[in-house]
Order: structure tokens, then C-alpha cells, then sequence
């Protein structure tokens, strides 16, 4: 059976997106922030591969179309940052201070939490960039001595907890400035959660996009002082 | 055509993304380089932003999909996490949190105190 679905070159695309629709689907049922199409179609996927014992390689050489569109799409998130350009601007302060607090505190609290749980040193460098969007995160934590596999991975499920549950924290907490929802979900978690941004306003959108790639020059630039604190 | 001709404008700008970062000793990825190169494009009115906008707004739209496969490799990185699930878990999902409302609150204090000012 196996044998004979690694032959269908087409399975792992349509498997991807066919849950992924799934997962849409479920959304608008349910109609839950949980019940994130992202999340979905992972949970099934996996769920699927790790019961099958489909190989990995084989799922992400099918997968490599869409992998192949990560770039070009993050290029198009300038589109929305023209569009806003104004509000942009005049918020421009508040939202550089902004991020700048989400990125100290983001290094500051991972450092904490390394040293209550006595992580060593490779794995809190690993954790260390976790907030910022993986091409630069991996490149960080290799330079430091972090295990790469684990950053990325790490990188991935910070985006989607932040996207799952980033309208909730909205909700609980009233921000609801949709500047401040920007700044927070592209801090936070990136590049996936400024997809989630997108979806709920087109400024949040903008502004996500404008603060994940000022969160990630910014923790660039502090990574080599959180460093000095590492565990030995 | 339409759309084939807007996806390589695209392409042509990240690909000038990648260039840029093969050139540049520094950890920016090639996507930012070609968000500021679109940004410049688009401002100086070089491009015009309905000669991208319709295949540009599908790809922003299907941009959560695109997370789906990274997301997987987990099972290969398995091996590494296994052993410290509860203590990763745990630093992720609180620090997550912590950024989400430090960033969030301390925007909307500035952006309201800002609204006040000019009201």
C-alpha cells in the first residue's frame, strides 16, 4: 500500500491542501479561533504519517512547490505595507517601541524560563530566537551553537500558537487597537501570525508585517547580549 | 496571461531578495530584502500596485498553507525534542503569551495617548 502510494507524486500536495480545506471548512462550522486551519491539517497529517509510517522525505519532496512560494508571498506582505503607508508612518513611533518592548521582553523571559528549568546552553540558544521568522532564526542559533532542527521547529509552533490563540488574548486583555493587534501578532509569532493578522483587518495586516521584520533585525541586533547570559 | 505575468514581477523582486542576501554578510533573509526592494518599487511609482495586486492578494491569502509542511518536519525533529517536551512546550507557549500582551499593551497605551494628543 505504501509502496504503492510513494509512487502518486501528486498524493502529499493534495493531502496538504485537501485537510488544509478541511480545516477552513471546520472554521466556519465551528467558527473557534482554535480550530485553525493550520493546526488542522497538521494534526491530520501527521497524525496520518506517523500512523501509516509514510516517509517524511517523500511528504516534503511533494511539498516542495508550496515551500517554494514561502518567499515570493512574505515579498507580497510590501503590498499591504504601501497601502497603509500613512497610518504607517504616523504610528511609526509607537509601533517601533512597541516592538522593541515584545523583543526584550521575548529574550528576557526565554532566558528565565531556561534557567528554571535548568536547560542547558545548546538548547536555550535554541530556544533563544523563537519568535522571529525561521530564515533568520536558524541562522542565529547555528551561528551561537543551537541545534538548527529544533529552532525551526520551535520557530513553526510559536507561530501557530500565536495565531491560534492571539484574537483570544485580543478579546481577554482589550487590545483593540488595530495597530496594537498588529504590533502583538507580528512580534509574537511572525510570519504565520501575521497571515492570521491579515485575515482579521487589513491594517492589523500591515502593521504585523512591518513589525515582524523590525522584531527580527532587532533581535539580530540583542542577541549577542542575551547571549552573555547564558547558562554556562 | 494576466496573472502568469504579475507572479513573475513577483519573482523577480524576491529573486533580487535572494541576490541581495547572497551578497550581503548579514542573517536578513532574502523575503525582506525583497519586501523593502517591492516597498521602494511600489513608492516611487516604478510599479504600479495593480500590476501585481491580484496575484500578490491570492499569495498573502494562501500563505498560512505554506506553514503546513515546515510544521510536519517535526516528526523528523522528534529525535531532538522528546526529551525535553514538557520544559519546550512550556517556554513557548508562556513567553509566546508574555510577548503577545507586552507588545500589544505597550502599542495601544502609545497609539492612544498619541490620539489624545491630537484630539
Amino acid at each position: 500500500m505504501l509502496e504503492y502510494l510513494y509512487e502518486l507524486s501528486l498524493f502529499p500536495l493534495v493531502l496538504t491542501i485537501g485537510t488544509f480545506m478541511l480545516g477552513v471548512w471546520v472554521q466556519k462550522k465551528v467558527k473557534s479561533p482554535l480550530c485553525n486551519p493550520i493546526l488542522v491539517s497538521v494534526i491530520l497529517v501527521v497524525s496520518f504519517m506517523a500512523i501509516t509510517d509514510f516517509s517524511v522525505d517523500v511528504y516534503q519532496t511533494g511539498t516542495k512547490g508550496l515551500s517554494w512560494l514561502l518567499t515570493p508571498a512574505t515579498v507580497c506582505l510590501a503590498l499591504p505595507l504601501y497601502e497603509q503607508l500613512k497610518t504607517l508612518k504616523k504610528n511609526l513611533p509607537a509601533i517601533l517601541i512597541g516592538v522593541l518592548a515584545g523583543t526584550i521582553t521575548s529574550l528576557a523571559v526565554l532566558l528565565g524560563l531556561c534557567y528554571l528549568f535548568r536547560m542547558d546552553r545548546q538548547m536555550t540558544v535554541s530556544l533563544l530566537p523563537k519568535s522571529i521568522t525561521t530564515a533568520m532564526g536558524s541562522v542565529l542559533s547555528r551561528e551561537n551553537g543551537g541545534i538548527e532542527a529544533l529552532t525551526t521547529t520551535v520557530i513553526i509552533v510559536t507561530g501557530i500558537v500565536g495565531a491560534l490563540v492571539g484574537s483570544i488574548l485580543c478579546k481577554v486583555f482589550r487590545i483593540k487597537h488595530p495597530i496594537a493587534q498588529g504590533v502583538a501578532f507580528g512580534t509574537a509569532s511572525h510570519v504565520v501570525g501575521t497571515s492570521r493578522a491579515n485575515e482579521l483587518d487589513p491594517l492589523t495586516g500591515a502593521v504585523s508585517s512591518l513589525s515582524l521584520a523590525c522584531a527580527g533585525i532587532m533581535t539580530a541586533v540583542l542577541f549577542p547580549v542575551a547571549c552573555l547570559f547564558l547558562p554556562k | 496571461m494576466k496573472y502568469l505575468k504579475q507572479l513573475l514581477i513577483i519573482l523577480a523582486f524576491s529573486l533580487a531578495g535572494e541576490a541581495l542576501q547572497a551578497l550581503i554578510p548579514l542573517p536578513i533573509p532574502a523575503a525582506i530584502y525583497g519586501i523593502v526592494l517591492l516597498l521602494i518599487a511600489l513608492c516611487t511609482g516604478v510599479l504600479k500596485a495593480q500590476a501585481i495586486s491580484d496575484t500578490a492578494h491570492f499569495l498573502i491569502g494562501i500563505m498560512p498553507l505554506l506553514f503546513v509542511a515546515p510544521a510536519v518536519n517535526i516528526l523528523k525533529n522528534w529525535g531532538v525534542i522528546a526529551p525535553n517536551l514538557v520544559p519546550i512546550c512550556v517556554v513557548m507557549v508562556v513567553s509566546t503569551f508574555v510577548v503577545f500582551l507586552v507588545s500589544g499593551i505597550v502599542t495601544q497605551l502609545l497609539v492612544k495617548k498619541e490620539g489624545d494628543r491630537n484630539a
